[in-house]
This record gives structure tokens, sequence and C-alpha cells, in this order.
């Protein structure tokens, strides 16, 4: 008889649980959108982060709740932002693929004040004087951009972060990772690239640097389009105006812009 | 029950047997959800408050369905049962009525209603024959132990990430070492008396 009261009370009880639960979901059932699982299958489903959002899942409910853009998913692109737009039926403005630049060419070429033996983290190294490199501008090499890139597109070359425009989907947690600011988000076809940041004046710069900007403004002079801007010995691109001819990286005596239409870049050849 | 057989029971189970590093139950989130400080609180949360309503489910089952119909040695494949029907029966509950709570412990419910520290306390519950308010309150503090336990493992794992140590032992080799360390570290409790 034992048999049959075991088989009873299990059942029993597994048979009122399946009911109470099946009762349960219908009473406790919640109104989902029914754009949403739609509005995630046209995610990457990576949950990179490079919207600003949690993961994929929570920029969908920000999607389905209108408070973010179609065009806010970097990975995904220019696909996933029509996908998303047919979705939630917005129109789709134009949107421009990005890449990031690390603005430091400096690495093996820039001489360190002092051997860092630390722990192999770049803000770790900020902590004692700004890093050992002389040129307080200048890009640690110890590669936390590498660690935080989940596509795999740094790399350290020569002891300084290199990005490969290929593999980069401009998701930016490089950007945010680096303590020095180095990183900038930069158009993908874009060919012509300033890579130092430094605000040193030339002779300092010269001492500590073989390859860094000295602010002599002979680019600015020979743009005819206007797009250089020299400030604080701090030369910057405007890709709004800069049409890539490349004359500033022939003219440039450090041989520091980099103009990737010829090939010579050693920035973007490399990684 | 008074204060200090409650002292002595809270003290019990979160230090002296203390369910991750004493008696090795639930080690899977323990080093599955230890990698970053927030899950693991998530988790710890998580387990802490499915830890508490299964024990009360169990002691429930134990009493009015195990024992009229002297039925003891189904007692696991009632509790797994129980348990299972019960966290989702909550989390249905919860979307419902609280999706602020629902969202915060998010996957881990689910995710721990097969976990042997739950199915294990319910089941340590039942051997020693305590009581409900007992019941309970060891659950809880099991859960609250097992947090003290996720919570250390992850700040240390945390400072892991930066230490350096043979490339070999990167990543969870290293993890498992620091664990049994850790483990050791708790042994030292077993001889306090209270």
């Amino acid at each position: 008889m034992n048999v049959w009261h075991a088989v009873l009370a299990l059942g029993g009880l597994g048979v009122v649980l399946g009911l109470v639960i099946a009762a349960a979901s219908r009473f406790f059932k919640a109104e989902a959108d029914p754009r949403l699982e739609k509005l995630a299958e046209a995610l990457p489903g990576i949950n990179c982060g490079g919207c600003g959002h949690t993961g994929c899942a929570a920029f969908a409910n920000a999607l389905a709740a209108g408070e973010a853009d179609v065009s806010g998913c970097p990975v995904g692109g220019r696909d996933a932002a029509e996908q998303l737009s047919s979705i939630l039926g917005v129109e789709l403005k134009e949107a421009v693929r990005m890449t990031v630049l690390v603005r430091c060419s400096g690495g093996v070429r820039a001489r360190n004040k002092f051997q860092y033996e630390g722990i192999g983290d770049c803000h770790a190294a900020m902590q004692i004087g700004g890093g050992p490199k002389d040129c307080s501008y200048g890009c640690l090499g110890l590669g936390t951009c590498a660690k935080t890139c989940a596509f795999g597109a740094v790399s350290i070359v020569d002891d300084v972060a290199v990005v490969d425009p290929e593999r980069c989907t401009a998701c930016q947690v490089c950007v945010a990772a680096c303590p020095k600011g180095l990183i900038i988000p930069v158009p993908y076809h874009a060919d012509v690239h300033i890579p130092c940041s430094s605000r040193e004046k030339g002779g300092t710069l010269r001492k500590i640097c073989d390859i860094g900007c000295l602010g002599c403004r002979i680019c600015e002079k020979v743009c005819i389009h206007n797009a250089i801007s020299v400030e604080d010995n701090f030369a910057s691109i405007d890709f709004e105006k800069c049409n890539g001819c490349g004359d500033c990286a022939e003219k440039c005596p450090r041989k520091l812009i980099v103009d990737a239409k010829l090939d010579r870049g050693p920035r973007l050849m490399e990684g | 029950m008074t204060l200090s057989a409650l002292v002595n029971l809270s003290l019990g189970a979160i230090l002296i047997e203390n369910f991750v590093l004493v008696r090795f139950l639930g080690v899977c989130p323990f080093l599955g959800v230890s990698k970053k400080q927030d899950t693991a609180l998530g988790m710890s949360l998580a387990v802490i408050f499915v830890m508490t309503m299964a024990s009360a489910a169990a002691w429930a089952v134990e009493e009015f369905l195990l024992e009229p119909f002297e039925i003891g040695r189904l007692r696991t494949l009632a509790f797994v049962l129980i348990i299972a029907a019960l966290v989702q029966l909550v989390e249905l509950f919860m979307q419902k009525a609280a999706p602020a709570l629902h969202k915060s412990l998010g996957i881990y419910l689910p995710l721990i209603t097969t976990n042997c520290a739950v199915l294990g306390v319910a089941l340590i519950n039942s051997n020693s024959g305590t009581g409900f308010i007992e019941s309970v309150l060891f659950a809880f503090m099991s859960g609250v132990g097992f947090m003290v336990a996720l919570m250390l493992f992850s700040s240390i794992r945390a400072r892991l990430e930066f230490s350096e140590h043979p490339e070999a032992f990167e990543g969870f080799p290293i993890a498992l070492v620091t664990a049994g360390l850790l483990a050791l570290a708790f042994m030292g409790f077993s001889t306090v008396e209270i």
C-alpha cells in the first residue's frame, strides 16, 4: 500500500503545484511590449554597453520607451538601425560609420622618467606621478584599453595603443577606459589623423619624444581647407572640413601626421 | 527561543558552518558569479530570498505531507519539486507586484532553483528536525553566510585581476586556489565554541 501513498502524495503535489503555476501565470501575466522581442532580435546581443545602456535588452527597453535613438547601437551599425527604425516606425537619420583613434604615437619613441614596475594597468600607473612617461600627455602602453575592448580591436604595439579600424565597432568603451583621455571617436572614412595629444612646447617635447607634435603650425598653414587648428601646441583636425588631401601629412616635419591613403601611416597599418 | 540561542544559531550558520566554505554547498554560483561585485551582490540577495522561502515551504511539506504519509525517503524528490514550483510562483508574482525587485534579482532568481545550497538547507533542516521558526532563521542566516563568502571572494577576485601570477594560473586556476585558501581560513572558525 505504501507505494500508492508515495505515488498519490507526490503525484498529487505535482499536479497541484502545476495547476497553481498555470493559474498564476494567467493571473499575474505581465503586459510585455510585443515590439521588445523584435527589437532585441535586431540588436547584436553582445551586451557591450557601447550605446550607454547596460546591455542590448536595456537598450531595447529604452527604444520601446522612446528614450533612445535607433542609430544608438554602434555595433549593429546601419543594418541594425534600419531594422530598428522599421520595427518602431520612425525615420532613420543618416549614420556615419565611426572608429576610434589613439592620439599618441610615442611608445618606445617617448622617453621614460622612471621605470615603472607596478600593477600592469594604466590607472594604477597614473597614481605615481602621472605614469612613467616623460610626456604627461602620452600613452602609458600598459593596455587598459586593450583589455576592455570586447572585439580585440586595440593592441599594444611598441608600447603604444593601436586601434584596428576594421575590428573597431566604435562602442567607445576604450574611450572611457583611458585615464589620459587619449582615445577619441573619429569617422571611419577619415584618412588623415594627427596621433599626438601633447600640449608641451616644441623645445620641451623634442627632448622627450621622437615623434610628437611640436606645434610648429606648418600643417595649419598648408591646409587649404582650414581643417587643422593648432592651439596650445596641440593640432586637431576638423573632420567636417578635411577632405583627406594629405598635404599636411606630406609637410609634417615630424612625419607624425598619418595618411591612410598612402599606406604609410604606421599607426593605422599596424595592429 | 532565547536570544542567546538565536545568536548561536546565526553565528553558527554564518561563520562556523558556512554553506560555501565549510559545507561546500552552492560552489557553482560561488565560482561563477564572483567575478564582479555587483553581480555577486545580486546573486547573494536572490539566494537569501529563495533559501528562506524554500525552507518555509519545505518545512510545510515535511510536516503535512511526508510525515502523515510516512514517505520520508522521498524527501529529496518532494523538496526539489516544491522549491522549483515555489521559485516559479514567486517570480511570476514579483513580475507583477514588484517589477523593480524582480529586475534587480534578474536572472539569478530562476538560476538558483536547482542550486544545491537551497536544497541543502531544506534537507539539513529536516534531518535535524528543527521547528518552523528555527528552520527559517537558519536558512536566512545560511543565506547571509553565503553572501559573506561570495562578497569576500568577489573582492579578492577583483584584486586578483591586477595581481601578477604565473600565466598558467590566469583566470580560473588562481580563483580555485584562492577559494581553497579562503575555505582553509574559515575552517579556523570550527574550533570556536559559542
